[in-house]
């Protein structure tokens, strides 16, 4: 069946398909040559699933070898390098990825468009992630090494120097993890760009800035953010690289250089980072939120606002990650006060939130169960980092496990939350099957409690004295009763993913069928079949508010009435 | 789980204790930090209870009554002057948070000194810590004493934090915040303890394959126990003709270009001074405890408790490690 345009799989288009060899090959090439936002959408989507899993199993290493003190499950070579790859995976293999499956696959539908605005940028840049990634884990058999573990990078996901020099690092395992993530950073940049194009340049008739999704001016900011931001990352991998190579001694000290300048180079890219990959999970909350609530999202200008407020404010705080490194306390107290401020516009997001789901007719389906302890978490999460901003608790702090329980609150329970929130809110979109709410809830609950038993507890060890990135730890500082209980919250969160990778699969198969609208949703990608078209929209749309189809569906009480 | 923390007791003791607690302050600096988070936990906390609380609401009072409770709410946009509002509280809160914090920074950080602190330069090693007593002339290793403080006339201990490689961090959690250890920079911090004991730590700022087991002791002594031990460490190494053998291995098996022995004619820089060896109560920086089974397993093959330290093994035969072991005994 020489046909061009394939049944995609799993759609209700029920034409018989021959499994001959030549049609699964062309059916495989359709998904490496694609120029399709939707494909590069599901592509990047699974590389992100793909290596959460992974970033998960280094997690579980991890807690299984602190589950004891002394334990010997990993020696202290390997487990330097699992948190390392474990933090490396999680912010640029699963990370920086989600966001941009998201928001490749569902920007054009929402503004009407036929696609990106550079449909081969996006491929590029797909691609250049994808390898980037697997250079990276190339580093575990590349080459013999000097421990049996290969070149894993084993200097902490922030790979401080002087320790990244040819004098304390002499194998690879610093070039592996510079190299790859120029290779990545690229990729970053390509759909940076590809969705600020797409969002101010390809939306259709009527849809002005205002109208716009919250979905897509927050991914469209986010991506702003990442291509300041990538920048001084890159730059001080290529001055490292300098050092060990051609002789430079950027950041080699016993030649002159500088430890503090890495530091800076690299949290000016890391903080604006994590903000880069926390803004597309409050997008994806702006839209589970009001239509679970049944009612529009609550003060849009400034929810707009805010957010971009956000993405600046989080330019000018990031030495908040270096109040132990010997700053005069004038530059100490400068950091306080910038990293309070960006408290304020976030805080300002919750209270809209709530007051969108203030007066409403909230349905707990499994997205709204999510995105309901996302917004309590990310509340938590918000304050523990006032916490951590206070420069002299910092002091006791800083490295300790209660930053790892600070981070992983909004890593896992703000944006984990968030993205299986969305994808059990579309999938019904980009597959035209339901997930399973019944196995949905078994995800969300259990994951609920393994997450607050991991990660509340967390806290306790560091506000008694147990520092990050050990192998072990003293039987005798009343720290083990506290990381045995951490672990088996970690098993039990394995569990809740594992349910979810099996819903995925079976419902993919099985599902019920969701029709173009399920949700009874408001905004255009819902006009659409499920799976849509390769076009998206036969004819193009146009719309006279934020709620296109909230419009259609109330002719005699639409949006354009009130905003 | 807060309330689960706060009903520990080890968390909140007075004095020093075996574990490292923020909340068990027993020096000024970690005192006046304990205090603060107390403050900053108060409004924290209010803050979770009201927000949370809020949102508990509402996920019961506006649920869906049924399935067939399908009518749409009234639609509100929003509003400005609840915007405003809760835009200025939060700015209030930030206002006075900062305030306090701006204040303790300077309290600590730009703390005049007083005549009588006791000056030790600290210095940050792959994995080891180097104590140095400029002006009493003395070198201690990984195991730090210093004087109780009196509060009515303090003698607070000045450390100059300086690192001979990679970045490390001084964290005794009890006794002050961490500061980092950086090499090429100089960083300073003043400890100014109230109880006589034992206070733990280790390095907190990643540094390589055996950063878990860069620990900390600090020993507070009353005056009399530190002056006693001031004067030992002061004296050069015992000379005991009884293991001049193991001196001998010591001094040709190249264990001298890397330790010292003050008297001796090992003067190296790289590895910790053994001069007073078993003054300590551990070895390898809290590794494992001083005896003498495990001086000689360490010396024979050190990965044994410390994998990928950069002291090697020697290659000495049992009868040289009984020798050098018996040497190193005597190192009061």
């Amino acid at each position: 069946m020489a046909d061009s345009t394939y049944p995609i799989p799993g759609s209700l288009e029920t034409t018989p398909r021959r499994w001959s060899q030549a049609a699964i090959l062309e059916w495989l090439n359709s998904w490496v040559i694609t120029v399709d936002h939707k494909k590069l959408g599901i592509l990047y989507i699974l590389y992100a699933i793909f290596f959460l899993l992974v970033g998960g199993a280094e997690a579980i290493a991890i807690r299984i070898q602190l589950i004891h003190p002394n334990m010997h499950f990993l020696s202290p070579q390997v487990f330097n390098r699992i948190f390392t790859m474990h933090g490396t995976t999680m912010v640029f293999l699963f990370g920086m990825t989600y966001i941009f499956g998201f928001a490749n696959y569902l920007i054009p539908l929402m503004i009407g468009a036929r696609d990106m605005a550079f449909p081969r940028l996006n491929a590029l840049s797909f691609w250049l992630t994808f390898f980037g990634g697997l250079l990276l884990y190339y580093s575990f058999i590349g080459g013999g090494g000097l421990y049996g573990a290969g070149n894993a990078p084993d200097v902490m996901w922030w790979a401080y120097a002087p320790l990244t020099e040819r004098a304390f690092s002499p194998g690879h395992a610093p070039d592996y993890w510079a190299l790859s993530l120029i290779v990545t950073g690229f990729g970053t940049i390509g759909a940076s760009i590809n969705v600020i194009a797409t969002a101010f340049c390809m939306r259709c008739k009527g849809m002005t800035l205002m109208r716009l999704p919250v979905f897509v001016w927050v991914n469209a900011t986010a991506s702003g953010l990442a291509l300041i931001t990538i920048t001084p990352l890159t730059a001080a991998q290529v001055m490292l690289l300098i050092d060990r190579y051609l002789g430079g001694h950027f950041f080699d000290t016993q030649a002159g250089g500088s430890a503090v300048v890495w530091a800076h180079f690299f949290w000016i890219f890391g903080h604006p980072e994590v903000y880069v990959l926390v803004l597309p999970a409050f997008a994806i909350a702006n839209e589970v939120i009001p239509v679970f609530s049944r009612k529009a999202i609550f003060g849009y200008p400034a929810v707009v606002a805010a957010s971009v407020g956000i993405a600046f404010v989080s330019l000018g705080v990031w030495a908040h990650h270096m109040f132990t490194i010997g700053m005069t306390s004038a530059g100490n107290a400068f950091f306080v006060l910038s990293t309070m401020l960006v408290g304020i516009p976030t805080s300002i997001k919750i209270f809209n939130w709530l007051a969108t789901m203030w007066g409403g007719k909230i349905r707990f389906a499994t997205p709204m169960l999510f995105c309901t302890a996302f917004v309590v978490q990310f509340l938590l999460a918000g304050l523990t980092g006032i916490m951590l901003s206070i420069a002299p608790w910092d002091w006791q702090l800083h490295n300790s496990y209660f930053v790892i329980a600070h981070f992983h609150y909004i890593l896992v329970g703000a944006i984990a939350f968030c993205i299986f929130a969305g994808v059990y809110y579309w999938y019904p979109k980009v597959t035209g099957r339901m997930l399973s709410e019944k196995l949905g809830k078994w995800h969300f609950w259990l994951f609920l409690i393994g997450f607050h038993v991991t990660f509340d507890v967390m806290h306790i060890p560091g506000l008694l004295g147990m520092p990050r990135s050990i192998y072990t730890y003293e039987a005798d500082r009343g720290w083990t009763g506290w990381n045995q209980i951490v672990s088996i919250g970690g098993f039990i969160q394995a569990i809740a993913v594992l349910i979810f990778a099996v819903n995925l699969i079976w419902s993919y198969f099985k599902g019920k069928e969701a029709g173009n609208d399920p949700w009874d949703a408001w905004t255009l990608e819902w006009a659409t079949p499920s799976p849509p078209p390769a076009y998206n929209f036969a004819t193009d749309p146009v719309v006279t508010s934020r709620r296109p189809l909230w419009d259609l569906k109330h002719p005699d009480d639409p949006d354009w009435h009130y905003e | 789980m807060l309330l689960v923390f706060f009903a520990c007791q080890t968390a909140f003791a007075e004095g020093p204790q075996s574990t490292p607690s923020i909340f068990s302050p027993a020096s000024t600096p970690a005192n006046d930090i304990y205090e603060l988070s107390l403050f900053v936990l108060t409004i924290t906390g209010a803050i979770f209870v009201t927000v949370a609380g809020l949102i508990a609401f509402v996920i019961f009072r506006y649920r869906q009554k049924g399935p067939d409770d399908t009518t749409e709410p009234a639609q509100i946009y929003g509003s400005t002057q609840v915007e405003l509002a809760w835009t200025v509280i939060p700015v209030l809160i930030v206002v006075v948070l900062f305030l306090t914090t701006a204040r303790m920074i300077f309290a600590i950080q730009d703390a005049p000194k007083p005549k009588a602190a006791l000056d030790v330069t600290v210095v940050g090693h792959q994995f080891w810590w180097e104590f140095n007593y400029p002006k009493l002339g003395i070198r201690a290793v990984n195991e730090l004493h210093v004087p109780v403080s009196d509060p009515q006339s303090p003698t607070p201990t000045y450390l100059t934090l300086l690192s001979a490689d990679v970045i490390h961090s001084f964290w005794v959690p009890q006794l002050a915040g961490k500061t980092d250890v950086v090499p090429n920079n100089v960083n300073k911090l003043w400890i100014d303890p109230h109880h006589t004991g034992l206070y733990v730590g280790q390095c907190a700022q990643f540094c390589g394959v055996q950063h878990a087991l860069m620990l900390l002791r600090v020993y507070v002594d009353t005056p009399e126990q530190f002056a006693t031990w001031v004067k030992n460490q002061q004296q050069s190494a015992v000379s005991d003709e009884n293991v001049a053998a193991g001196r001998h291995v010591f001094e040709t098996q190249a264990c001298m270009n890397c330790h010292s022995i003050a008297g001796t004619a090992a003067t190296g820089r790289y590895g910790p001074d053994l001069t007073h060896l078993m003054s300590r109560a551990t070895l390898a920086s809290g590794a494992m405890d001083n005896t003498k089974d495990n001086l000689r397993e360490w010396i024979r093959h050190p990965d044994t408790f410390k994998t990928g330290v950069l002291m090697p093994a020697m290659q000495l035969n049992d009868q040289q490690l009984d020798q050098v072991t018996a040497y190193l005994s005597t190192l009061r």
